[in-house]
């Protein structure tokens, strides 16, 4: 075999950044290479500094970051023996630009924001050959077509001429991929490119990825904290902590045989289907958890066990979106976010609600809150002192409500007002509520600090001087201010590293054994709801398409929908690659390519919860046959 | 191995580095860090402020100004009244400090007064034998320091029985620098009163219709439109009639002020309201509905502090509207009367073409509007930039 060159090389490169705060180091003495047709995955968590290099590499760094050290070789295959540094080049050269979309080009994270929305896709996807080349107009649009379908848009004619707005995000993920890929790059930059997309699309965008890779022959330098999907698609693994490469090698090295103390770390974080029933997760930093000084934990552990703490009856709930104007008339288009859901949560269990985005469990949660109203249905709660009509409480049963059900936010950085301290964040609470006086509160929010495994003196700082992983500990400290029996937990891990995630993961289970707490856990992340919930329903479309014990759903997954979302999940694990020929195009959420008794017949009759075993319950036409479900 | 490299296009080799490893050096912060870290909010803006160096002289520089109007009587040479008949429409004079080339100090010649018979114009001209030099922390012109006590100190005042116009007289033959000194105390509160009105209504109107939405917010933006529509002059020149003849000045300057604030409120409460509009989305808004917060609350402990500084930074972009819409009204005549002095007061000296060509040192008290206006934009960039400090 000839000896290729490296395609991309990088050798100690060193980029520094100007804070308020001082010079931070983003990368120190980095090095790393791309071979060229081949998939190169940089793995870091957030803030390691894997987006400095991709930017670097395309010469994209923001004004305030410079080079400092090392150089970027790129030795394009089709000028053979012609190496550039990309460091020296002017960032605004004719010869950066050059490369920049032609020989050398990005997949972005963010679908939504990659494209134009005043411009069609077509034309934004052929403006980079328009640049590049001097192809006549209509050789030019052929080529985009080509591309399109190349990428695996339907009818790509069609396509063509549509705006972004038109298309769901796995297709326009699909048309920021065409856009990078249609002069033929050597080497695409993807950085992140399914972090924003739903599992079952990311399963697809991955294997579109592959396939074009090898089709092409062109390299991938793949950005990304995912452990999984680098064992599904790379080739060669880099792994980047704080700026400086901890392991680097072939995907077989990494996985098979991973050394440093980092790695290991990352791989015992992600929880996986495999695990032992008790097996705990371990957490890079972990928590220690100390409830005993939290009073209100007696007074629970009396309740009932197993008794239905909230239930939820024929809930429905339909967004209009209108179109209003002071002359026309207004119409308006609904969507049922919720569509006839019925759930029970049982006292001291954690049940897992899984879907994808849109799905409506953000929604249901917010019903459950009393944050919307729903069209119709009844949520009931009874802690064991006689029922509550939550949708009905008023005045001091919803003050009482409030103090039993509270709410973890997925995002740590919205939910806590950056204008107020940690204590005053902690204690507003308890002064919305009254209780105790100025200096027992004070005590209090010491407790809950020491409950979450913060430090007390951290209590007069800024939410904008903590890490995610601390902020969520600090919006979990918050919702057991009061002392409750159900905390929602909406996505509270999505927007978190690897590494926290576990550390979070295991803090909430903590909490629930020594508190006795009951949760409906709310993820995309089948894995995680694994991990956490007891009882998992999986969501589609506003319904509540099966509902079953965690093991039983995933030895036995029933819905067509739940097997499209157990089989999306990418493992960190080179012995269970995805398996591409369960995931077609589309998506899974298509009713129309589940099997007739999963949709909804031609004469309207609705849909029953059949019931497959013992708590098990999937979504079918009355008519339907437990054998029959259970042998499509 | 020391280097994660292999040669160019060898087989990637096992690398694993030795360095130390601590999974916590990631959280740990140097002090420069923590510093920021521990800093309050307005603490983080007063830092991001000062990096923005023209804002912050421009601060600076407004403060000096508005110090300057507690002191009015005491900078000024000459009294706001005070006319000198053998003086009307003197020239600028010029401070001189080397007398036929020995140093004298700070010293203006005297003036000869003569009368060109062809255009009838008075003509000044320097008699350099006559040397009034210019003294410092004097006796001048009596005053009511802050309208209380009788004081005749001034900063600098004339020679015994000289002049020093720096910058001119009048047609009354006041000194026009003594004038813009006064003037500056009416033309930089007016805006203050003015923002003050606009203020309020901005935040109740633009609040209410931003929390409440609905009809309420329909029918408040079609306001706006209608107000903003109009045209501001012949509007203005509407609501300066109806104010009394009868009233005294001091009266209508409050009445003016008011008028401003009256019109102005749109812009506020528009920014009011988006702001509102946004932050009313935020998930530590819902967390605070969720915990059972009551609406007061909601708005006192989350949303106000949440849009405060921008509007701070939005009425300080606001305040030179005010004050070109008080120099504008007066210099038409329907703002302030003579003699409260303001700046706009002090341009209707200057309406007259030939007056202009004649005269021309009666425009000055254009200097200091001009700069006070740039100063406020700057300043308001400069504090807009660091109203949100977490971006």
């Amino acid at each position: 075999m000839k000896p290729v060159n490296d395609l991309l090389r990088i050798e100690g490169l060193g980029v520094g950044i100007t804070l308020q705060s001082g010079q931070l180091e983003a990368v120190k003495s980095a090095s790393l290479r791309v071979l060229p047709g081949k998939v190169t995955a940089l793995v870091g968590e957030s803030g390691s500094g894997k987006s400095v290099i991709a930017q670097t590499i395309l010469g994209i760094l923001p004004p305030v970051a410079k080079v400092t050290a090392g150089r970027i070789l790129f030795n394009d295959p089709e000028k053979p023996g012609s190496s550039i540094d990309l460091c020296q080049l002017d960032r605004d050269s004719e010869a950066y630009r050059a490369l920049r979309g032609q020989r050398i080009s990005m997949i972005f994270q963010e679908p939504m924001t990659a494209l134009s929305p005043l411009h069609t896709v077509g034309n934004q996807i052929q403006e980079a050959l328009t640049i590049h080349t001097s192809l006549p107009e209509a050789e030019a649009r052929r080529r985009t077509e080509e591309m399109l379908d190349l990428v695996g848009f339907p009818d790509p004619k069609r396509a063509y001429g549509m705006y972004p707005f038109e298309l769901s995000g796995g297709l326009r993920q699909r048309a920021v991929i065409a856009m990078a890929l249609i002069c033929r790059p050597a080497l695409v930059v993807a950085d992140e490119p399914t972090t924003a997309l739903d599992v079952t699309i990311q399963a697809q965008i991955l294997q579109l990825l592959r396939e074009l890779q090898s089709k092409l022959n062109m390299a991938i330098l793949l950005i990304t904290h995912d452990l999984g999907i680098v064992a599904n698609v790379a080739d060669e693994v880099v792994i980047i902590y704080h700026g400086e490469i901890m392991e680097a090698g072939t995907v077989s090295d990494i996985f098979r045989n991973p050394q440093h103390p980092y790695l290991k770390g990352l791989l015992r974080a992600v929880p996986h289907f495999d695990m032992a029933p008790g097996e705990r997760l371990k957490s890079l930093r972990d928590v220690q958890v100390d409830t005993s000084k939290l009073k209100q934990a007696e007074t629970r552990a009396a309740g009932k066990r197993g008794s239905i703490l909230l239930s939820a009856k024929g809930l429905t709930k339909s967004f209009s979106t209108r179109k209003s104007g002071w002359f026309a008339k207004q119409e308006s288009t609904a969507r049922k976010a919720l569509d006839d859901v019925s759930l029970e949560i049982r006292r001291g269990e954690c049940l897992g609600l899984v879907g994808e985005s849109g799905c409506g469990k953000t929604t249901l949660s917010k019903v459950i809150m009393r944050a919307v109203r729903p069209d119709a249905g009844a949520v009931t709660y009874d802690d064991g002192n006689g029922p509550i009509d939550v949708l009905a409480a008023e005045g001091d049963d919803l003050q009482t409500l409030r103090t039993k059900i509270q709410m973890v936010f997925q995002d740590p950085f919205s939910s806590l007002s950056p204008r107020m301290t940690v204590q005053n964040i902690l204690s507003e609470p308890l002064e919305i509520h009254n209780r105790g006086d100025a200096k027992s509160r004070i005590e209090q929010v010491k407790t809950l600090m020491e409950v979450v495994g913060l430090d007390p003196r951290f209590l007069s700082r800024y939410p904008h001087s903590f890490s995610g992983g601390q902020r969520q500990r600090v919006g979990i400290a918050r919702a057991l201010a009061l002392g409750p029996d159900l905390l929602i937990c909406d996505e509270p891990v999505s927007a978190l590293d690897v590494s926290v995630q576990a550390q979070i993961l295991n803090l909430l289970k903590d909490l629930q054994a020594q508190l006795g707490l009951t949760y409906l856990f709310i993820s995309h992340n089948l894995a995680v709801v694994d991990y956490m919930a007891d009882r998992i329903a999986v969501m589609c479309r506003g319904r509540i398409v099966e509902i079953a014990p965690r093991e039983v759903l995933f030895k036995s997954p029933i819905h067509p929908y739940t097997r499209a979302l157990l089989a999306a999940v990418p493992f960190p694990d080179l012995d269970r690659p995805l398996d591409y020929t369960t995931l077609q195009l589309g998506t899974a959420s298509d009713t129309g390519t589940w099997p007739s008794f999963f949709q909804e017949a031609d004469n309207k009759a609705p849909l029953v919860a059949a019931h497959c075993g013992e708590d098990h319950f999937v979504l079918a036409q009355a008519s339907a046959k437990v054998q029959e479900l259970r042998a499509w | 191995m020391t280097s994660p490299l292999p040669a160019p296009g060898a087989p990637l080799h096992h690398y694993v580095s030795t360095a130390p490893f601590d999974p916590h050096t990631i959280t740990a912060m140097t002090n420069e860090q923590s510093k920021v870290h521990l800093a309050s909010q307005w603490k983080l803006m007063w830092w991001k402020f000062k990096r923005h160096r023209v804002a912050y002289y421009c601060g600076i520089f407004l403060a000096l100004m508005y110090a300057s109007t507690l002191f009015s009587e005491f900078l000024a040479p000459y009294n706001l009244h005070t006319r000198n008949v053998e003086a009307i429409h003197t020239p600028p004079q010029r401070i001189h400090f080397f007398h036929e080339g020995s140093f004298v100090g700070p010293f203006v010649y005297g003036r000869e007064r003569s009368l060109d018979m062809n255009t009838m114009k008075r003509v000044y001209t320097d008699t350099p034998n006559v040397i009034y030099p210019v003294r410092f922390f004097c006796k001048g012109d009596t005053y009511k320091f802050w309208g209380m006590w009788d004081a005749d100190r001034h900063l600098f005042c004339p020679a015994e029985g000289g002049t020093l116009f720096l910058l001119g007289t009048d047609r009354l033959g006041r000194d026009v620098l003594s004038r813009i000194i006064y003037g500056a105390r009416i033309s930089l509160t007016i805006g203050l009163i003015g923002i003050t009105v606009s203020f309020a209504l901005g935040i109740i109107i633009g609040g209410l219709a931003g929390y409440h939405g609905g009809w309420f917010d329909l029918a408040v933006q079609r306001v706006i439109e209608v107000l903003q529509s109009i045209p501001s002059i012949p509007l203005w020149m509407a609501l300066a009639a109806i104010m009394p003849v009868s009233w005294s000045p001091i009266v209508i300057y409050f009445g003016i002020t008011f008028i401003l604030g009256l019109l102005d409120w749109t812009g506020l409460a528009r920014a009011v309201r988006s702001k509102l509009l946004s932050l009313r989305e935020e998930e530590y808004v819902l967390a605070a509905q969720l915990m059972g917060a009551k609406d007061s609350r909601i708005i006192g402990r989350h949303l106000i502090p949440g849009f405060i500084s921008h509007l701070i930074a939005t009425a300080t972009i606001a305040i030179p509207g005010m004050i070109l819409g008080e120099t504008a009204l007066s210099f038409l005549g329907l703002g302030l009367r003579p003699p409260i002095t303001s700046w706009g007061i002090l341009l209707t000296e200057a309406k007259n073409v030939s007056v202009v060509a004649l005269y021309p040192w009666l425009l000055f008290p254009m200097v200091p509007v001009i700069l006070v206006i740039i100063a406020f934009n700057f300043f308001g960039d400069g504090l807009r930039d660091a109203a949100d400090p977490y971006n």
